[in-house]
């Protein structure tokens, strides 16, 4: 993103352009999260099969990723953030995006089902569908609510991943769903704090934009105190425990507070100091999610270590 | 070494198709390994192509 300039069309594109359409930064949180809904399954999958498994999930996210540079190449244009990209910087056109788009997702969904299940590969065409279609062209030009639904795309890999192995949809990974989904709005809406301007110079009607930043900081507050109930419920779950509670806890307790101190402040307060809050509160955001998700790793670590803590109240055993 | 000097464009291009070509190539090959593990997984090898298996109607062995 260093070295944006406008580049000539004619320009053959390299390997490392359609490669940058599939948004690795993206990706990468998509593997993580999928691989751990696949390892803390209590079904054992075949190393080479979840390895196979989670690169098709990782190749249909990186598809909706394509297609969303094709359809947003316009507002990529006009955002800082988004400049550099390899359509709104003319390395890669949008047709050309779209078509990596669409053949990447086919060969994803239809090797998912054939190394998995149907039922993973069908929630991963569905994940596709809903990035794409529902949240791209539908939602995200439309409504201030745009990532509050579309989070859900981001939502699904960890579930994607827990079907691969146990070919089915438990309270488990519903609950991995709605910590990412719940997670969402709050993470984005710090970003469209300190990012306003952006949001503000392509139209894309952020909830800063609409409604000012008074009532992004108010939904900040809410969507914290509903999303932090998410995790502690999933302590109580098998894939939980009181490792995984601790740290969901501590977890909790940060945030809540960063939220309420971002609640609290004066715009002018923020403007003063560049929004060094907003910042630190959607750098912890990242970190809230991130360890979430190492902590189930931990408890199922612990599992296959065989201690298991006989006093810990599990739901729905 | 070929008398004519390659343009720049060739290059790269040539530098693309090789990365198309390693993609391709690692995919046959995780498709295999693929086969390998869900054969060594005891998975069923025969399916349903319009003639009769014994093999697979449930409780037939």
């Amino acid at each position: 993103m260093t070295d944006v300039t406008t580049m000539d069309q004619s320009r053959d594109a390299e390997f490392g352009d359609y490669f940058a359409l599939l948004k690795p930064r993206v990706m990468s949180l998509v593997i993580f999260t999928a691989a751990v809904g696949l390892f803390v399954a209590p079904v054992h999958v075949h190393p080479v099969l979840a390895f196979a498994s989670i690169l098709f999930i990782a190749i249909g996210a990186g598809a909706s990723g394509a297609l969303n540079m094709w359809w947003d190449a316009d507002i990529d244009l006009v955002m800082k953030r988004t400049q550099g990209r390899p359509v709104p910087s003319g390395r890669v056109t949008a047709d050309d995006a779209k078509m990596l788009g669409l053949w990447l997702s086919v060969i994803a969904v239809a090797m998912l089902g054939l190394t998995a299940n149907f039922l993973a590969a069908g929630l991963l065409a569905f994940t596709i569908f809903f990035y794409a279609v529902v949240y791209s062209m539908w939602l995200k030009r439309a409504t201030p609510q745009n990532i509050v639904i579309g989070g859900a795309a981001g939502a699904f890999p960890p579930m994607i991943g827990w079907a691969v192995a146990t070919g089915g949809v438990s309270i488990e990974s519903i609950l991995m769903f709605g910590l990412i989904f719940m997670w969402t709005p709050p993470h984005f809406w710090a970003l469209a704090l300190f990012m306003n301007d952006d949001y503000t110079k392509a139209g894309v009607p952020m909830l800063p934009v609409t409604h000012g930043k008074r009532e992004t900081r108010k939904q900040i507050l809410i969507y914290s105190v509903l999303l932090a109930p998410v995790g502690l419920i999933l302590a109580f779950t098998p894939i939980g425990g009181p490792v995984f509670f601790a740290v969901s806890a501590v977890l909790n307790i940060l945030f809540l507070k960063g939220a309420y101190g971002l609640y609290r402040r004066v715009e002018d307060n923020a403007e003063a100091d560049k929004y060094a809050a907003e910042r630190k509160f959607f750098r912890l955001s990242l970190y809230y999610l991130f360890l979430h998700f190492v902590g189930l790793l931990v408890e199922s670590g612990l599992r296959a270590a065989s201690i298991d803590w006989a006093f810990w109240p599990q739901w729905g055993l | 070494m070929a008398i004519t000097k390659d343009h720049e464009l060739h290059v790269r291009r040539r530098k693309r198709n090789l990365w198309v070509g390693l993609m391709l190539v690692s995919f046959v090959a995780l498709v295999f390994g693929i086969t390998v593990a869900k054969m060594s997984d005891g998975e069923m090898m025969e399916a349903f192509d319009h003639s009769l298996r014994p093999s697979l109607v449930e409780g037939s062995e």
